[in-house]
């Protein structure tokens, strides 16, 4: 693959790796916080629920915006973890945080349907045969949510993969650093002549994001033959 | 190992109320849908969590509320049989069965996994998944899962009650071998599975214990048609004689000969027998000239009239105390009455397969 020069493999090998830390990490968050919405009633519920949703409808500049005077530096938490040695701006990891909050409710979501699919009374089963709350969750719930687990982090994966108004206003556009393939193919297309790579960008976004969708579908199916049938 | 529930709990306008001891055995809770069956067998599991009462299982506390112990579910040990089977989709049917023993603790007594899938006829779908299996099939397996988790008492809430008349004839005897392994906690609504089963009944009303007692003497008291009268019916012991080459089997009840359509058990099997009152035909004087084989000389215990044109008579005979259901016209025409004495005809053909249980 030598038509790609360093530059585009050095941003698709940082999108690939922002997308998949800002999946992993959100993952355990993204199954909590869909557990809490599915099944616990709880004063507030709405609030949490609406800031959940904000990514979703607020524009990703001002999702951005937010995330940068709250872990930039000075920002209060940012100022906190910066002792810690945990930094997020203008770093790789401040693009997958802006990542993983723009994808954190598609894969709440598609959690929390999954959740709300699981018969309770399966998991009272359990408990009459012995197993402790944890252990009904580890063995009864969470295979049978697996396939919208799943789903979940395929669309959060993928929402990570093409995030670029919250990356670029937190965190810039630092070829190496920050520079994701989104913020990639926007630079090229900004200096004269850059088309020719932009485009092979474009071309590598639509196989990535294509492919990750079609392993999605094929492990879910694989899933729900495991899972289904009562 | 005997089990001892008292309970109140109120849940919108319906007051649960009730007490009660279970003996080693089949202890059924016999009422109609709403008496509060499934909430009692729920606080036993400690699916729910009654208001106040007291519950034990021989003399480990799983609640007391004065005392404030309130053991949660995981730790009962238990095998809680549902209706709806409940099997884990996820799982194979060998997996579903071990499920319970991962949590069991490891003094516990094991139960061994071939020796229950042979009682229920399940060793060959064990590497079948829940999705796959009949609805006999699956209450199998439930019932397997259950006893593999080496419980110290089983609860069933009404485990039949989704099954064809087939299936139901299918799984009883199961639960008939289940009967000298673990104390078992059995809702139910029908009449003949409680005659079939329980060697304790305790009957529930609008959520409370009206009558408990042993299973023969509890039904055969006329008052007792908690499903109504339609459903009553009275249990005979009887020995197995011998199997007649013409279809009939020969049984020996307390010195009587009883004749039915041939019984599955081989000859020296001691039976119950459920007669259902409806099939039951009272005369003064022993009658003559009739197709009924079985013409028990007895006299009446008491006569109970209900709603409607119908009465229940009970009726000691040497072979036990029968229920006969007649009409009330029929009881004053006949002059019955407590100490009269009368002949209790019973129809072979009336006594179905389902209403011969092994003991």
């Amino acid at each position: 693959m030598d038509w790609l020069g360093p530059a585009e493999w050095q941003a698709i090998i940082l999108s690939l790796k922002v997308a998949f830390w800002a999946t992993l990490v959100s993952l355990p968050f993204g199954i909590a916080v869909a557990h809490l919405l599915a099944r616990r009633a709880f004063p507030g519920k709405a609030l949490v629920n609406g800031l959940v949703h904000l990514p979703l409808i607020l524009p990703p500049v001002v999702t951005g915006y937010l995330l940068l005077i709250t872990f930039g530096v000075r920002g209060p938490v940012g100022g906190l973890l910066q002792p810690l040695g945990i930094v997020f701006a203008f770093r790789w990891t401040g693009a997958a945080l802006a990542a993983a909050v723009m994808g954190f409710p598609l894969m709440v979501r598609a959690i929390r349907l999954s959740f709300e699919a699981v018969d309770p009374k399966l998991e009272e089963a359990a408990s009459t045969l012995g197993a402790s709350r944890v252990w009904v969750f580890l063995t009864v719930t969470l295979p049978l949510i697996l396939p919208g687990v799943l789903a979940g982090a395929v669309l959060a994966f993928a929402k990570a993969l093409g995030e670029f108004g919250a990356t670029i206003t937190f965190v810039s556009n630092i070829p190496g650093q920050t520079q994701t393939l989104a913020s990639a193919i926007y630079t090229f297309l900004q200096v004269p002549g850059g088309e020719g790579p932009a485009l092979r960008l474009v071309a590598v976004s639509v196989v990535l994001a294509m492919g990750a969708l079609l392993a999605s579908e094929l492990l879910a199916r694989r899933v729900q033959k495991r899972v289904g049938g009562a | 190992m005997s089990v001892s529930v008292r309970v109140s709990h109120r849940q919108g306008d319906f007051l649960l109320d009730a007490a009660f001891e279970a003996p080693p055995g089949i202890t059924v809770l016999f009422g109609r849908s709403g008496s509060g069956k499934t909430t009692l067998v729920n606080a036993v599991a400690g699916l729910l969590r009654p208001q106040a009462g007291r519950i034990a299982v021989g003399d480990q506390v799983l609640f007391d509320s004065a005392a404030g112990v309130f053991l949660p579910t995981h730790r009962r040990r238990l095998g809680y049989v549902f209706q709806e089977g409940r099997l884990f989709p996820h799982l194979s049917v060998r997996q579903n069965l071990l499920y319970g023993r991962w949590f069991a603790p490891k003094g516990a007594r094991r139960e061994d996994l071939g020796r229950v899938a042979e009682m229920l006829g399940i060793g060959p779908l064990l590497e079948r998944r829940p999705g796959d299996l009949s609805g006999g099939e699956k209450q199998r397996v439930a019932i397997g899962r259950a006893l593999l988790a080496s419980p110290g008492l089983i609860l069933a809430d009404e485990p039949l009650a989704a099954l064809d008349e087939a299936r139901k004839a299918e799984i009883l005897p199961y639960f008939e071998r289940l009967r000298a392994e673990v104390p078992i906690l059995y809702v139910s609504h029908s009449a003949a599975e409680v005659a079939r089963l329980a060697t304790t009944v305790v009957v529930l009303e609008k959520g409370r214990v009206v009558r408990q007692g042993p299973a023969a003497e509890v039904l055969a008291d006329p008052a007792v048609t908690p499903v109504g009268a339609r459903a009553a019916g009275a249990i005979l012991e009887a020995v197995v004689v011998r199997h007649h080459a013409d279809g009939l089997s020969e049984l020996q009840a307390g010195g009587h000969p009883l004749f039915l359509p041939q019984v599955g058990q081989a000859p020296g099997s001691r039976l119950r027998v459920r007669i259902a009152a409806h099939d039951v035909i009272l005369s003064r004087g022993r009658p003559d000239g009739l197709s009924a084989l079985n013409i028990l000389p007895g006299v009446v215990h008491e006569v109970r009239g209900g709603e409607g044109p119908g009465a229940i008579v009970s009726v000691d005979t040497g072979a036990g105390r029968l229920l006969a259901r007649v009409t009330r016209r029929s009881a004053e025409a006949l002059g019955l009455g407590p100490g009269v004495a009368c002949h209790a005809v019973i129809k072979s053909v009336a006594v179905a397969p389902e209403d011969v249980g092994g003991r």
